[in-house]
């Protein structure tokens, strides 16, 4: 049997504003077993990132987790003390960020930088670390490490930066990765060397990779299983396959079809989603995706429950109700484990 | 494209190195190539795409263009004025014509200015409108590129990362450019935007004539908004051609090898990676010869 590595119930995440409270999650259920790969696509500011960092207890102030549970092996994570926390992160838990620039130091050698994480998690020697670094750095694919340890962020290119942030989260052999568009700013070739490495992180059976991204080609060639975002909420979820052969809502179906096609070429217009997300500091009480989707019916004014497509496979559309049984709600199972906490 | 619309950008045998950092022992130790003898031209209306290996040089080539750097060698000619030479008195209008979209919507964008601000920025220093005028110019930007007057007096952290390219791309054009360096401006994109964004930089060159250099990692993406593409590797173009023959008919292995490692959106396709280890030495670069109209390639 496979082991439970992460579950996430009923997640919500709002940072307060002048205008009032962005709701950037709003009920968000998941979970993650040893030797998954789960893909976490869909629109841009849809929540993945904060759900991410809620995961690894970085939401600052202005931003608060208002509700829900984090578990990690069946520990509830949410109530750690901040110490027992941070040292979880990094350990047991690390996150590759989406911005390389604002995480690194640009003050700061990059070998330095490298040496103090490494030493911090791994409790090796000065200069024991500095040649783990720059074996991680060979690995990541960055030429010449013995001299590039010495340079500063700036003398990087943004690839050579992400892949740092990498080799960074890389080094303390994790038990759960979380990666926030690692290979966005490399070029495709490195990109395959980078993925090879997850898999290979994977090659131990205890081991999970999150792999928050767009590139549909990434998920669909390294991801086991996929999560489908918009506006705060998860709209789909189930197996690569389920996603790219049979997905049911509208907006997966939409970020599908936006994928420019390989043959032909041309000039044809791409087949954008037309419109904008709903607006989180008001967010719509129904469906999401309703005032941009084809489908949309009287009853979307309503927000769905979670139908039950196929095992492992779910859709948060009304287009399902006819064919499908909806599943238990998410936050009952919330209440229901508070209760025996 | 037409052929026949006139070269906006020329750029000839562009060179720039960077002083490594010393080595181990304390020693300076030469110089990095970054970009080492680069030449292609760019026609009005048109857009030419860089792609290439990370850390080849492109982000190099493209602030170059911006002249955000002095070169090592070589020289760029906007308009058929030679750009090398000049100071940043007569770079001036320059400085207006050429604009830029980064790569990093998370630090290009300073952090303790509003949206109004950000975007009005750039006319304040060009002198375009003022007062109220400005505010107009600026709310109506905004909604060119998918935003909203609301958000006028927002900041960058308030934005997820699809909206601040969006903020980047309507300060970019704010001050009416003719020629915008984007360098990676949909990376950080899902593909939906993504889609909505390249369709508006197109609706936007067909609107103002506009001219793009667009580097990008996304090579499906690079081939439909692309009339040519160069292919970069180790500071040096190895291959030049119009998109669909470049795809259809690459001819530099490094090209092939790149080519053969986009990853296609179905689970199960199979894919045929080619492996390139045959790495050019420095010193043994190859010239672009042309090989067929338009197409260009350095091989031995
Ligand atoms: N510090 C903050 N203050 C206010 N709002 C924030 C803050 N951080 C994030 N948000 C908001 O939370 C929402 C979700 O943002 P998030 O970064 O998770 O999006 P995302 O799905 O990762 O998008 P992208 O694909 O563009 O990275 C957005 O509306 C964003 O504006
Ligand atoms: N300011 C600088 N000082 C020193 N070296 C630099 C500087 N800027 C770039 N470099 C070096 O120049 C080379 C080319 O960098 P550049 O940023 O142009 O690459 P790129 O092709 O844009 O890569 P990427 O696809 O990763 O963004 C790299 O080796 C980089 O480390
Ligand atoms: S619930 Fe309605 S509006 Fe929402 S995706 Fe389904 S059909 Fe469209
Ligand atoms: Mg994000
Ligand atoms: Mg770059």
């Amino acid at each position: 049997m496979t082991e439970r590595l992460l579950s996430v119930d009923g997640l919500r995440v709002s940072f307060r504003t002048r205008d009032g409270d962005n709701q950037a999650v709003r009920g968000v259920s998941f979970h993650i077993d040893a030797g998954e790969t789960v893909g976490i696509v869909g629109e841009s500011g849809s929540g993945k990132s904060v759900t991410a960092k809620a995961i690894m207890s970085l939401i600052q102030p202005p931003g608060e987790i208002i509700a829900g549970s984090i578990e990690f092996r069946g520990e509830r994570l949410n109530d750690l003390p901040e110490k027992t926390w941070r040292k979880l992160r990094g350990n047991r838990i690390s996150m590759v960020f989406q911005d390389p620039m604002t995480s690194l130091n640009p003050v700061k050698r990059i070998g330095d930088q490298m040496t103090e994480v490494i030493r911090r998690h791994r409790g090796l020697k000065a200069d024991e670390a500095l040649a783990e670094a720059i074996r991680l750095l060979r690995e990541v694919g960055i030429a010449d490490p013995e001299r590039r340890v010495r340079q500063y962020p700036h003398e990087f290119s943004g690839g050579m930066r992400q892949r740092v942030m990498i080799a960074m989260a890389l080094s303390c052999s994790p038990e759960l990765l979380i990666a926030d568009e690692p290979t966005t700013a490399l070029d495709v070739t490195i990109q395959a060397q980078i993925l090879e490495l997850f898999k290979q992180l994977k090659a131990n059976p205890d081991t999970a990779v999150a792999l928050i991204t767009h590139d549909l080609g990434v998920v669909a060639q390294v991801c086991t299983r996929v999560i489908v975002m918009y506006g705060g909420m998860i709209m789909e979820e189930g197996t690569v396959e389920d996603i790219f052969y049979r997905a049911q809502h509208p907006y997966t179906l939409g970020l599908l079809r936006s994928v420019p096609k390989r043959a032909g070429g041309g000039r044809e217009r791409l087949i954008a989603i037309e419109g904008t997300p709903p607006d989180l500091l008001d967010p719509p009480p129904g469906c999401p995706f309703m005032e941009r989707c084809p489908h949309a019916m009287a009853k979307c004014a309503e927000l769905p429950p979670m139908f039950h497509i196929g095992p492992g496979h779910r859709s948060l559309c009304w287009l399902a109700e006819d064919d499908h049984p909806p599943e238990k709600s998410a936050s009952g199972d919330v209440r229901h484990k508070e209760a025996t906490l | 494209m037409s052929n026949d619309s006139k070269i906006l950008v020329d750029v000839r045998n562009l060179k720039k190195h960077f002083v490594k950092s010393k080595d181990l022992l304390g020693r300076p130790s030469g110089v990095l190539k970054a970009v080492d003898g680069v030449s292609f031209q760019i026609r009005q209306g048109e857009t030419f795409g860089l792609v290439g290996e990370s850390g080849s040089g492109k982000s190099t080539v493209g602030r170059c263009l911006l002249r955000l750097y002095d070169y090592t060698a070589g020289e760029v000619r906007f308009d058929g004025q030679n750009i090398s030479s000049l100071d940043e008195k007569q770079l001036k209008p320059f400085r207006r014509k050429i604009q830029s979209i980064f790569q990093d919507p998370y630090s290009s964008l300073n952090p303790g200015m509003n949206v109004l601000e950000l975007i009005g920025e750039p006319m304040n220093i060009h002198g375009l409108y003022s007062g109220d005028e400005r505010k107009e110019a600026v709310a109506a930007l905004l909604e060119r590129v998918g935003l909203k007057r609301e958000h006028l007096y927002r900041y960058p952290h308030e934005f997820s990362g699809g909206q601040r390219q969006r903020i980047s791309i309507a300060r970019a054009l704010s001050v009416r450019p003719d020629f915008v360096v984007c360098d990676e401006p949909i990376s950080a994109l899902d593909v939906s935007v993504q889609a909505q964004v390249v369709n508006m930089l197109e609706d936007l060159q067909a609107e103002f004539g506009l001219t793009y250099l667009f580097i990008a990692h996304d090579l499906s993406m690079v081939r439909h908004i692309s009339d040519r593409i160069g292919v970069m590797y180790k500071g040096r173009l190895v291959e030049v051609a119009d998109s669909d023959e470049l795809y259809d008919n690459p001819l530099h292995p490094y090209t092939q090898a790149l080519l053969s490692a986009i990853p296609v959106p179905d689970p199960h396709a199979v894919s045929e990676r080619i492996v390139w280890t045959d790495a050019i030495a420095e010193g043994e670069a190859h010239e672009l010869r042309e090989v067929s109209p338009g197409h260009f390639v350095a091989l031995p």
